[in-house]
Order: structure tokens, then sequence, then C-alpha cells
């Protein structure tokens, strides 16, 4: 913690003004710091070398974890980052607006989504493409939002997957109230009950909403685990810029428990989000989980990570590689051989082809579309813009142009 | 969710009761919460204290702490887990404890709770209500005496609503809360408790719809138009004008989003004058709106062009000057008089 004269005396440092484009010795530091092992707290069952590392306190949520079952996590991973590479490709073409990376934290999203159980409630942000995989959406039903032909097809009741929100923060109340709801419903503590769970950055935590959120849920006892994916960077924004403490400390100031887990730890990520639910089911309240990863791409495809960030932290962190550290432990292991890699690399490639080509025959969407879906009930005055609209369209030349 | 049947009091030949608009509100409330199980009210002091106007008074104590829940102090949190609860198929009815303490909630109001349904192609809904004291004229501290309906008008989505008497109040927070889409509900604060807006509230006689503006006074000279609290001034208005052998038609709008504007057009061609009253700022706000589709549609039955009376493009100003800034019956008058000079 600080000592009393930093408080006192804050030395003036240089803004976000100075830097041109070269990134600032200071900012150096900061990401190197972000570099760092996340702290003695954080819980690890995987190291970056393949190696299990036993821990008393939560093995027992990942002891039914066959190697079948590890293969599978492994399967998950590769799937969403191929998904994810070709997405990204396709926004470079042209052919999306824009792409929301999510490289490098294939394992904090698919060890959380692979803990949940259908009836459970998810609330994401916009990059959680593997927490959707898990929730049996196809990167497909998420591709719209980027080419711009809907803000996301999938079915979010049938789904029990909110749609992406954008701005930031707003998600983490309207996940609040959905577990206070679980709650009155009495879905806790039974055989059958429900938990909640809500997806953030770490730039997020900046966000009145989310104190709000962790008030709201903390008061009110809500079965919601907050999983804050601690990539490192809010755009161009340090950690350091967010907090003056780890994220998962904030939990205790507000009355319940939280934790740090290696987000590129599919392992442990499953077996911290599988406690979490837990203490959730069981009517002890929200947890907070910090998934201490890197965003090994860009923010967005709109932005230039070589402006703020060194390129030596990317090399650090390539080298803690999510799924790598499972394929070496399969391999180890002799869980896996080259056929199951090989299938596996044969079907991300099928899935890529196929978003590819889903990609390029997503029709345009109905004029109709902006306007019938504005109110449940009947609102006539957006009607009559419809209806005046669809007429001056239709005097074009039979309705084609 | 299938709307339930609008609650009537069981085995009455007649319902009729005296209530002052507060209390209206409260009956109103009451008899939705015993309607639908998923209803629930939720803001800061609802509970116990009955809301600082004491619009829920009681309501805890007979429907229990999950349905009448005390909140955290906070209108991001208020709205945002709304909107959960919502999803989660309730229908959260909450309270906002004054007009300018809105905006700590704004984001969420036109963010989430304005566009789900559009986002999702109409597969989530959102049924809430979010209630409003609204205006002057209470001699309050700043932040306590707005008019925000405007910019929730402004935003697709949102359906907007305002009471000005104790028999709409009674029906029309039902409606809204019956309502599957997320109605912002305007009440003007200082008619709550005041003996001159009682009014008998027969509980049995269907209400009209939601979403339709009526004429309270039937007039000839000229249209004036008003909602809320300025419906009183506009009503006052036209009895002065009468002993001066003027006719003036009321109209008071109920609906600010969707606007119901047929009976306007209808009143404006035949009387050829519009007045428009509101305490809310001019510039760019709902009597804008009116004036504009009024000389859209009666352009060849104006006399005179359509005039407003508004509070002033300034903030609300400290509660010495609010007699000022609000519109009175004398501003309503003069603006009458320069629309029949024309």
């Amino acid at each position: 913690m600080s000592s009393p004269e930093q408080w006192t005396h804050p030395e003036p440092r240089e803004g976000p003004a100075a830097t041109a484009a070269a990134p600032t010795a200071e900012q150096v530091i900061a990401g190197l710091r972000a570099t760092s092992e996340g702290g003695p707290e954080l819980v690890q069952l995987l190291t970056p070398e393949g190696e299990r590392i036993e821990n008393p306190e939560f093995d027992r949520y990942v002891a039914d974890v066959t190697a079948e079952d590890l293969r599978a996590l492994y399967r998950d991973m590769v799937l969403v980052r191929r998904a994810d590479r070709e997405a990204n490709a396709l926004q470079r073409q042209g052919q999306l607006g824009i792409w929301v990376p999510l490289l490098g934290q294939e394992a904090a999203q698919i060890g959380a989504g692979r803990a949940l159980r259908d009836t459970d409630m998810v609330f994401p942000s916009y990059r959680e493409h593997g927490v959707a995989w898990c929730r049996g959406i196809s990167p497909k039903e998420i591709l719209g939002i980027f080419r711009g032909t809907d803000h996301g097809s999938w079915d979010s009741n049938a789904k029990r997957f909110h749609p992406y929100t954008i701005v930031i923060g707003n998600q983490v109340l309207n996940a609040a109230g959905y577990a206070m709801g679980q709650r009155f419903e009495g879905k806790v503590g039974d055989g059958d009950s429900e938990a909640t769970m809500c997806f953030f950055g770490d730039g997020a935590t900046s966000q009145g909403d989310v104190h709000e959120g962790f008030v709201w849920a903390a008061v009110y006892d809500a079965p919601l685990v907050f999983f804050c994916q601690n990539n490192q960077w809010a755009i161009s924004e340090p950690t350091e810029r967010q907090s003056r403490l780890p994220l998962y400390h904030r939990a205790r100031g507000y009355g319940f428990p939280g934790i740090r887990v290696d987000g590129n730890d599919v392992l442990a990520t499953l077996a911290v989000s599988r406690w979490a639910l837990d203490e959730c089911r069981h009517g002890n309240g929200p947890v907070l989980i910090e998934a201490f990863t890197y965003r090994m791409d860009a923010h967005t495809t709109t932005d230039d990570p070589t402006r703020y960030r060194h390129s030596d932290e990317l090399e650090a962190w390539k080298l803690k590689d999510p799924i790598e550290r499972v394929r070496v432990h399969l391999v180890r292991h002799e869980h896996a051989d080259q056929d199951f890699f090989d299938s596996v690399q044969a079907d991300a490639d099928e899935l890529a082809a196929d978003l590819r080509e889903f990609c390029f025959s997503m029709p345009h969407p109905p004029v109709n579309q902006m306007f019938d879906h504005v109110y449940a009930e009947a609102s006539p005055f957006v009607d009559a813009q419809r209806d005046e609209f669809l007429a001056y369209q239709a005097n074009f030349a039979g309705g084609e142009h | 969710m299938a709307a339930p049947v609008l609650n009537k009091k069981p085995g009455a030949a007649t319902a009729t009761q005296s209530l002052t608009l507060g209390k209206a509100l409260n009956q109103g409330l009451r008899a939705a919460m015993e309607a639908d199980p998923k209803v629930i009210v939720m803001g800061e002091d609802v509970g116990k204290l009955g809301g600082v106007f004491r619009i829920t008074d009681g309501l805890q104590k007979d429907f229990g702490e999950h349905r009448v829940l005390d909140t955290p102090l906070s209108e991001s949190g208020i709205i945002g887990a709304a909107v959960g609860l919502a999803v989660r198929g309730f229908r959260p009815v909450c309270e906002i404890q004054f007009d300018g303490f809105i905006f700590p909630g704004f984001d969420q109001i036109v963010s989430q709770v304005a566009k789900l349904h559009a986002r999702t192609l109409g597969r989530v809904k959102v049924p809430l209500v979010i209630r409003v004291p609204f205006g002057g004229g209470i001699g309050a501290v700043e932040h306590h005496s707005e008019s925000p309906e405007s910019y929730f008008a402004h935003t697709a989505g949102l359906k907007v609503v305002s009471c000005s008497n104790a028999v709409d109040a009674y029906w029309m927070i039902q409606q809204a809360i019956q309502c599957d889409d997320p109605v912002l509900f305007f009440e003007p604060k200082r008619y709550y408790h005041s003996g001159f807006m009682k009014a008998e509230v027969d509980t049995t006689v269907a209400p009209d719809p939601l979403f339709a503006s009526r004429v309270v006074r039937a007039g000839s000279t000229a249209t004036v138009v008003a909602y809320g609290p300025s419906v009183k001034v506009a009503l006052d208005a036209a009895t002065a004008a009468e002993e001066e052998g003027r006719s003036l038609e009321v109209i008071d709008l109920r609906s600010l989003s969707p606007l119901d504007l047929g009976p306007v057009f209808e009143s404006v061609r035949r009387t050829g004058r519009l007045v428009v009253v509101s305490e809310a700022p001019s510039e760019a706000s709902l009597t804008s709106e009116i004036a504009a589709r009024v000389q859209q549609e009666c352009f060849y039955s104006l006399e005179a062009p359509v005039l407003r009376v508004t509070g002033f493009d300034t903030p609300y100003p400290p509660a010495k000057l609010e007699e000022e800034f609000l519109p009175d019956l004398d501003r309503v008058l003069d603006a009458v008089d320069r629309s029949l000079a024309w």
C-alpha cells in the first residue's frame, strides 16, 4: 500500500498528451508491471509449461475432469480462436465494419463458460465470443453485429445469454437485477438452483454502474458471479489507470469474496468459476473473479496497440498462451495423439471456412426491421414513418433501388 | 405475459372514492400489485417511509419486502436492476424521488431500457415503469422542480405519459404497468396532496386508453394544449377567459410519446388558434414538436402562429423566482390575446 507521503505530495506525471507515437518509459513500466505473475494469490492449476499444480482448495472442483474433458476444453479454445482469427481477417478484408478480438482470452472464457449450467444466465460485454460458444451460440450469430446487419441474432431467452452490451458496465446492473429475480423466485439453495454470471473488463471497473452493481448484488445476496477479465488494457489505458490496488481486492469493500485466477489457465478458471457459482447457488451472495489475462490483439480492429504498449510485453505473454499449455499437458501425459490435434485443426478450419462463406451470404436486412421492433405495442408515429418510407421507396422503378 | 384485467372492486355495485391525486396513485399501485404478483415497486424510501411523497404508503406492509424494495441510493442501480428484473419476467415500477435525480439513471434508460426490444428484434420485452414526480411550484431547492420529459420523448423505444387529475392517476398507472413497453410516468408533484385536485374516482368504470389525449373543456375561440401540472393552469385560464366572452378549448395531452395529436388537429381546424403550455424550457422540446406538427397538418386552418407558454430556457431558478418562471394564468391569457390579435 502507499505510504502517507505518497498521499500528500504526488509527483507530477507526464500525461498521455506527452506521448506522440513511442510509448514513454512510464508506459513501458506500466505494461511490464502488468506482465507479472498476478501476485501470490493467483489461483493456477496448470503452469504455462503444462505442469499440473496441486491446489488443496480448488482441486476438488475439477476432480471429475477427465482426459476427454481436457481435450474438449482444448478443442473449444482452438475453435474459438480460429473463428476469432477468421473474423479478424474478414474485417481486414473489408467484410466486417469492425471486430473485437478475443485472442489470448480463450481460457478465461471457456473455463467460465463450461462451469455454467444450462439454467444459469449470462450477461456478456461485447468480447465474450468464447462464452457465447459455450452457450451453444454459433460465431455466425455474432457476425451480424460486426457486419452491420443486426445487433446479435441469437435468442437470448432460449440461450440464456443476454445480448452483447456495448456501453461499458451497463450490463453489470442488469445482471444484478436478473440475479435478484432468481433469488426472489426462490431459485437459490435447492437442487434446481440458478446463478447468473456477468462479464466485464478491467476498464469497466471504473464505471459507476459496476460499483452500483456490486452494491446491489451484495445487499440483496444476489446469486451473481462478477467475472472481470483483466486483460491489462482498456483500449490504451493500462490497469493502473483504473485502480491503485488489484481489482479482486475491491470485493472486500462490498462484503463478498474476491479471487484472482490465472485467466490463461482453463482448468483454474473452470475450478474457480465452479466454486463461485456454488457459492451463489447456496445463497451466499455474489463473488468477484478477476481473471488475470492478456488481450494479445488490439482492443478492436480500429486501434493500434503498437502506439501504447511495448512489444516485450506481448512477447512475455505469448509464453503464457492459454492453448499451448493445455496442448503440452495433453502431449506430456499422452492424453492426446497427433490424430487428435489434426482433427481439431481440421474442425477449426472447417468452422472458419463456414463462417467466411456465411459472412458473404448474409442478406441485406429488410427495411422493416428498423421500424418493426421499436415498441412491443403499436406506435402510430413510428408505423406512419415506416409506411411513408416504404411508399417513398416504392416510387423507384419497381421498388428495386 | 397476458395482461390481467384492470382491477375492479369485486362485488361492489359502485366503488366511487374521493381521492387526491397522490392517494389515487397509491390505490392504483395497490390494485396493480393485487392483480399481478410479478409487479414490484422499487426505489429509495418507498418501503417503510412510503416514499418521500408517501405515494407508496402502506404497500410494503401489505405486500412484503420482496415486492416493495427499499433500494440503495442509486438511480442508475434502480433502473439498471429493474431492466434485469424485467428480463427475468417481473414488472418493476421504479420511483425516482425527484425529476432532477433521474439523470444518474439516464444512461440506463436511453441505452438499455429504450433499446433492448429493438436490439433483440422483439424477443426481449422491458415492461417497466419509471415514476417521476416532476415540475415546480413547491418551493424546493435546485434539482427538485424540473421538467425533463422531452429528453425521454426524444428517445425511440420509450413511452412517456403524464397524468393531471386523480381519475387518470388511478387508471393510468395501472395501464402503464400493464403496457409491455417501458413507460416514463410523470406525476405533477405539486398537486399530489392538494385538496382542490381531489376527485371522485369510480373504480368500476372502464378508463380511456392510456396513449390518448382528451378534450377536457370544449371551446371555440382558441385551443390550449397542456399536460401534467399545466392542465390546471390552462383550465383556470379558460375559466377566466370565459368572463371576457372567450371560449377556450383545453386539451390534456396525457400521452407525450406517442403524442396523440388527432384531437389537437381537429380542434385547431375549428378554432384556428393554438397555445401550448408546459413548464419545460421551450427550445427543442415537446412544445416545439407540437408546434411543428400542427403547422404541418393544419397550415391552412391557422389564423395565427402557434404560440407557446413555457418555462424559460434557463436552469430552474431559486424558489423565490419560480412564480415568474412557471407558466401561469396571466401568461396563458396573454398568449391567447396575442393569438387573437394576429
